[in-house]
């Protein structure tokens, strides 16, 4: 399998407090995975290695082979990441439709950009609220929202930072038969996940961090079974 | 929820389908209404026509004097739209428009004073300092986004763009501060330039204040506006909004949001140099003080007090305050400045939109549809 994403020795600190320590991790081009971890482990501040929000102290990011560890976010972007933040990232005084059309607009004109709006607004079931900006929408409707921006756009990979958060059960399958559907079509998902039944529903593959370091990789039941992962969920985040 | 895989469920609308096959030209027209601008349909359209159609009739029924003045207001329009541009549409609030107004003020001066008016040559000044405006702003533009200063620094450094050109243009009074012929005078300004001017078989057409100045601004009003208004519409004024409104998510799409904000900036910063030539023109006359702390805090009062987030507003409020403004100076000016003052205070706190734009909203509620 190809890789699609490799990180190497990657290091960032705030102050004092160590947020990414030696990452070594490899996504395969076309699977599934998941990142999972303690809250404060530093998944959130890993995705915002990745998209060049911050620079790393030390260490490389390649995706596709190339080295993006310089470029700016809008550059890594260009190349085919799209995301979808943990809290929503929407243009509150713009509508349902004005956010869709500045997350498509870039690569679609015309027709094409009307009918992947058209598209999109279907199935995250935002019919009746094209017009409404997206401030108004319920918590729930602002991460479906947020889902079609990064979903719309057919990305290469695709990172997902608790993409379930506040969903219903329902509304949580549904967002994992998506997934699988999106997946389908070739697009390499990583996403943050703490709903362990989700974590099974969606992924072959789970990265498990804490204080900022890989801690332990493998299939689902493999990472169920880690003796030390059961810890570190239930014996709260002392090392 | 629906099933998210029903991929090809895109019957296209009647409309869209009509849209593709448009022209480019048909595409820009059809921007005039849009998502960023307030005003669509036959009714508005419509109002806005007779808004001009009184305008090109009022020198019928007024004296010579009035229309100069009316084109006297009109010169401010362009840089207070090109500060709605920036800061109503863009989110950063520039406290230094006239530095690109007052550079681009001497520059038409420095190159007419040099190279006269014939063969329409003042045009050719006119836009050489628009260009002027527009390419400083980009540098100084160039300099804070890409050194990532925002929010209220941005006023800041604008701010103190344009003192310390009012600080060295004051201290130019030597007869060794030329260029060429002009002598740039220090405080007291430089004076002389000809006004536009339009090559005519015969007898050049000279633009004193007056009825054909007032026109031709006119025209260029109604230009701006209309051009604003497509631009704001355009895939552009999207982005510009998107940036405004959460900086960090527009980049996550993909938009190099810093040349945005640098763009916006520049084209900001050519319209406060349109003004600024425009001005030095009317009254063949540019000072220092032109760039000082009152001259670069008006501009802010006119477009928050209209509404710097719809260039109409934007326009119309302009226009309104700098009528105020004009009427109460007949009581004097530190009078007048006060009202100014008290007026931003007012808007800010009760109707932070703008007036204008409040009262557009309202208008558009009541009347179902025609405005927005
Ligand atoms: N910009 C920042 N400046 C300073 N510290 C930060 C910054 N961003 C995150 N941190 C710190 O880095 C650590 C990791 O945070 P991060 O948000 O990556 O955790 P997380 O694994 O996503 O947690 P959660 O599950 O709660 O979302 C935390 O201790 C956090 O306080
Ligand atoms: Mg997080």
């Amino acid at each position: 399998m190809t890789e699609i994403l490799s990180v190497s020795k990657l290091n960032k600190k705030f102050g004092g407090v160590t947020v990414a320590n030696d990452i070594d991790f490899t996504l395969h081009a076309g699977t599934m995975h998941c990142l999972i971890g303690p809250n404060g482990a530093g998944k959130s501040t890993f995705f915002r290695l990745i998209l060049g929000e911050h620079a790393p102290d030390s260490g490389t990011i390649l995706f596709r082979g190339a080295d993006i560890t310089r470029l700016r976010s809008f550059e890594r972007i260009r190349r085919g990441i799209s995301v979808k933040f943990q809290v929503p990232g929407i243009f509150k005084a713009l509508s349902v439709r004005q956010n869709l059309d500045v997350a498509f607009q870039h690569h679609l004109h015309g027709h094409n950009l009307s009918s992947t709006v058209k598209r999109v607004v279907e199935f995250t079931n935002l019919e009746a609220e094209v017009e409404t900006p997206a401030g108004a929408l319920s918590h729930g409707q602002q991460q479906w929202l947020e889902i079609g921006m990064a979903v719309g756009v057919e990305p290469t990979l695709l990172l997902l930072d608790e993409p379930t958060a506040g969903m219903s059960p329902d509304e949580t399958r549904k967002t994992g038969e998506m997934l699988h559907d999106l997946n389908q079509r070739g697009i390499t998902i990583l996403a943050v996940e703490h709903d362990m039944a989700f974590v099974e529903q969606i992924a072959t593959q789970v990265t498990v961090l804490h204080f900022g370091r890989i801690f332990a990789e493998g299939t689902i039941a493999e990472i169920i079974d880690h003796p030390g992962v059961q810890e570190i969920y239930l014996g709260g985040s002392d090392e | 929820m629906d099933r998210p895989d029903t991929p090809h469920t895109d019957e296209p609308l009647v409309a869209e389908t009509q849209m593709e096959r448009r022209s480019a030209l048909a595409i820009w027209i059809s921007r005039l209404e849009g998502p960023q601008t307030m005003g669509r349909g036959p009714v508005f359209w419509a109002t806005a026509a007779l808004v001009v159609l009184a305008a090109i009739l009022y020198p019928l029924f007024s004296n010579p004097f009035a229309v100069g003045n009316s084109a006297y207001f009109m010169v401010w329009t362009f840089m207070a739209m090109g500060l709605g541009v920036v800061w109503g549409y863009t989110g950063a609030l520039s406290f230094g428009q006239t530095a690109f107004f007052g550079l681009a003020g001497y520059a038409y001066g420095v190159l007419t004073i040099n190279f006269g008016a014939a063969y329409g040559f003042t045009w050719i000044a006119l836009a050489i300092s628009v260009a002027l405006g527009g390419l400083f702003a980009m540098l100084i533009g160039y300099f804070m986004f890409y050194g990532r200063i925002k929010g209220v620094f941005v006023g800041i450094v604008t701010l103190s763009v344009t003192l310390v050109l009012e600080t060295f243009m004051a201290q130019t009074a030597g007869p060794q501060w030329r260029i060429g012929e002009a002598r740039l005078n220090g405080f007291n300004g430089m004076s002389g330039m000809p006004p536009l001017t339009i090559p005519w078989p015969g007898d050049a057409i000279v633009l004193y204040p007056g009825v054909g100045l007032y026109y031709v601004l006119l025209a260029m009003v109604v230009l701006c506006y209309l051009g604003l208004r497509m631009l704001l519409n355009a895939p552009f004024g999207n982005v510009l909004v998107a940036i405004r409104e959460n900086p960090e998510r527009a980049e996550m799409l993909g938009y190099d949001t810093r040349a945005y904000q640098m763009l916006s900036f520049a084209l900001g910063g050519a319209l406060a140099g349109l003004s600024g030539a425009l001005y030095t023109a009317w009254g063949q006359y540019i000072t220092p003080s032109s760039m000082g702390l009152t001259a670069a805090a008006l501009p802010i009062v006119w477009v928050a007090v209209g509404g710097r987030r719809d260039i109409t507003a934007t326009l119309l409020g302009t226009l309104a305050v700098l009528f105020a403004f004009q009427s109460l100076t007949v009581y004097g000016s530190q009078y007048a400045l006060i009202v100014m003052g008290a007026l931003l205070l007012f808007t800010v706190l009760l109707t932070p939109d703008g007036l204008i734009a409040t009262a557009m909203r309202w208008l558009g509620r009541t009347f179902g549809g025609a405005k927005r």
